[in-house]
């Protein structure tokens, strides 16, 4: 098990350093220079290659990247170039929103895609399983922004139950988490259809298992072998999708802050990039990377301490 | 020929269909401005209403297909073009390093959150639908590099190839004349499904401004315009809404249907 986690802990740093050169490297050969586009077209060269130097961009571009890697090593990701205040404080400032946002949305998603998912299992080709299916694809069609609006219509607008978008901040817990709710459901509903999915065909390969129908031969009801035996091993594949969904959490939480107007890690991200605040944009950017390599390599490493069959593979 | 794959092939005809028709007619002029007949409900003039600029929304759904059908097409294309030859020389040179380096790709990119890299790429390089195309297209390619790889290997152990080996071609000529008949089925399947990815991928860019710029229209932009009117007139935030849901349902169904009409067993990557 050692021996599994070292060596899934080199790729996983190899994965790293290759995932921040292509994020620098894309960033660093965009167009516009940021110190001429803080200080307009009729700025002085003196006063530019000034900022320049301010700013830390006239060091050599290896340089650079080296004391980015390694300040992040250490917690410090930098000065903004614009707010000209500690990139690693507003990220935290963000990092509020989004992450409680992509945690809130995991949690409805599993809620809705596992009773789904075996109830669809369970009564295979009856109109229960055909309804969940049914559901699941017109689910897995549906731009998660476009049903962001579709809530926003119905709840905030014509019910008024909630607000349609903002952020009155954590001092009151209680309407944090409602102006939370509508995001996060649309940011569920696409990935509990697929999760729902996953765990529909993964319980119906194990329910066809030799185990399955040795529980039923001991005299076991249907109902007490999916429960006892089948639940249990069709949750691994059901797992890894968890873990892949996080990154599309992520992702998708940006599009769906966009919707709600909420100030998380999407809207810096998008800020940045308006203002060429390229410091900003390679940070949040890794750190979101780092996030996603991070969680996945937790879902292996939870599997090899579950399956020791899946140690011995790679 | 199945249920599945007649309703998907209908509802992804009728926006292809509709696409290739706004090239020499629409209900409508898409680029002319109307602000006295502005936000209009469906009406016999305008059989989806009209925008906040008083444009006829069904001419702008039908040319605003023509941006989504480009942009997934071409995304589709470029992953097929590289991700396949990639695939199948992994297989043939079965652990070489070829091979290696691109499993460790595959991996890193599946790593990756590909709308963050999306917008990423087309936030530097500017926004516009070329970018928004070499975007989904980079996610394209390790999906079917690594599906191509996959169905190969299962082949290069079967006894046509070896008969094939025997009678002298190389791994390359085997590739492409043996190999790549038969796992044509699975791609084509595939392609379907990363087709309806990329059409949710360009309206997720357009609508954070990052595809199509104006004037050409696309569905993502519809609804961005259509946010801040959604009380006031919902239908132009639903009609947009609802051809992609309708496109991308399409094409599902299409894949679906077709998987089970050339092979049931074809296993497909579903993200």
């Amino acid at each position: 098990m050692l021996r599994y986690a070292l060596k899934r802990l080199t790729s996983l740093a190899v994965s790293l350093l290759i995932a921040s050169v292509v994020i620098f490297v894309v960033v660093e050969i965009a167009p516009g220079d940021p110190a001429s586009f803080m200080l307009g077209i009729n700025a002085q060269p003196d006063t530019i290659a000034a900022l320049r130097a301010e700013l830390g961009l006239d060091v050599p571009k290896f340089q650079r990247y080296l004391d980015w890697v390694g300040g992040m090593l250490v917690g410090d990701f930098g000065t903004s170039y614009t707010y000209r205040t500690e990139v690693s404080g507003m990220i935290a400032d963000r990092l509020w929103i989004s992450l409680p946002l992509a945690i809130y949305a995991l949690m409805i998603s599993t809620l809705i895609a596992f009773p789904a998912g075996i109830i669809a299992a369970s009564r295979r080709g009856r109109p229960a399983d055909i309804g969940v299916m049914g559901a699941t694809q017109l689910g897995v069609a549906i731009p998660n922004f476009w049903f962001a609006m579709l809530l926003v219509l119905l709840f905030a607008i014509k019910l008024r139950w909630f607000s349609a978008g903002g952020f009155p901040g954590w001092e009151s817990p209680a309407e944090a988490i409602k102006a939370l709710t509508l995001p996060a459901i649309a940011l569920a509903l696409p990935q509990a259809a697929i999760l729902a999915r996953v765990m529909r065909s993964s319980l119906i390969d194990i329910l066809g298992e030799d185990f399955i129908r040795t529980a039923r031969a001991k005299g076991l009801s249907r109902r007490q072998a999916l429960w006892r035996h089948g639940l249990r091993n069709a949750l691994i594949p059901v797992l890894t999708i968890i873990g892949l969904q996080f990154s599309f959490l992520i992702a998708g939480a940006i599009i769906i802050e966009q919707v709600f107007f909420l100030p998380g890690l999407g809207r810096l991200i998008f800020q940045a990039i308006t203002q060429r605040d390229l410091i900003v944009v390679e940070s949040v950017v890794m750190l979101l990377v780092f996030a996603v390599i991070i969680v996945n390599f937790m879902v292996d490493l939870a599997y090899a301490a579950v399956d020791p069959r899946l140690r011995a593979r790679t | 020929m199945n249920r599945t794959l007649i309703l998907g092939g209908m509802l992804t005809g009728l926006f292809v269909l509709g696409a290739v028709l706004s090239f020499f007619w629409t209900p409508g002029d898409v680029q002319a401005m109307n602000i006295a007949g502005r936000l209009k409900p469906p009406s016999a003039d305008h059989f989806l209403g009209t925008d906040h600029f008083g444009r006829d929304i069904l001419s702008m759904i039908m040319v605003g297909a023509r941006t989504s059908i480009a942009v997934a097409l071409v995304a589709v294309g470029i992953g097929m073009g590289l991700g396949v030859p990639l695939g199948l020389a992994a297989a043939a040179w079965r652990g070489g390093w070829l091979d290696e380096i691109i499993s460790r790709m595959n991996d890193l990119i599946f790593a990756f959150p590909s709308l963050v890299i999306a917008i990423l790429i087309t936030a530097v390089f500017g926004a516009g639908a070329i970018n928004a195309i070499i975007a989904i297209g980079i996610f394209n390619i390790p999906v079917f590099a690594r599906l191509t790889r996959g169905a190969a290997l299962s082949y290069w152990s079967r006894e046509f190839i070896l008969a094939a080996r025997v009678a002298g071609k190389g791994r390359a000529r085997i590739s492409v004349e043996h190999i790549l008949p038969n796992v044509t089925n699975l791609l084509i399947v595939q392609g379907t499904i990363q087709f309806s990815l990329g059409i949710l991928a360009e309206a997720g860019l357009s609508y954070v401004g990052l595809g199509a710029q104006p004037p050409i229209p696309s569905w993502g932009r519809m609804l961005a315009d259509a946010q801040t009117m959604v009380a006031l007139a919902p239908h132009v935030a639903i009609i947009p809404g609802l051809a992609i849901v309708l496109m991308v349902l399409g094409l599902n169904l299409l894949g679906d249907g077709l998987r089970d009409h050339l092979d049931p067993r074809l296993r497909v990557i579903r993200t």
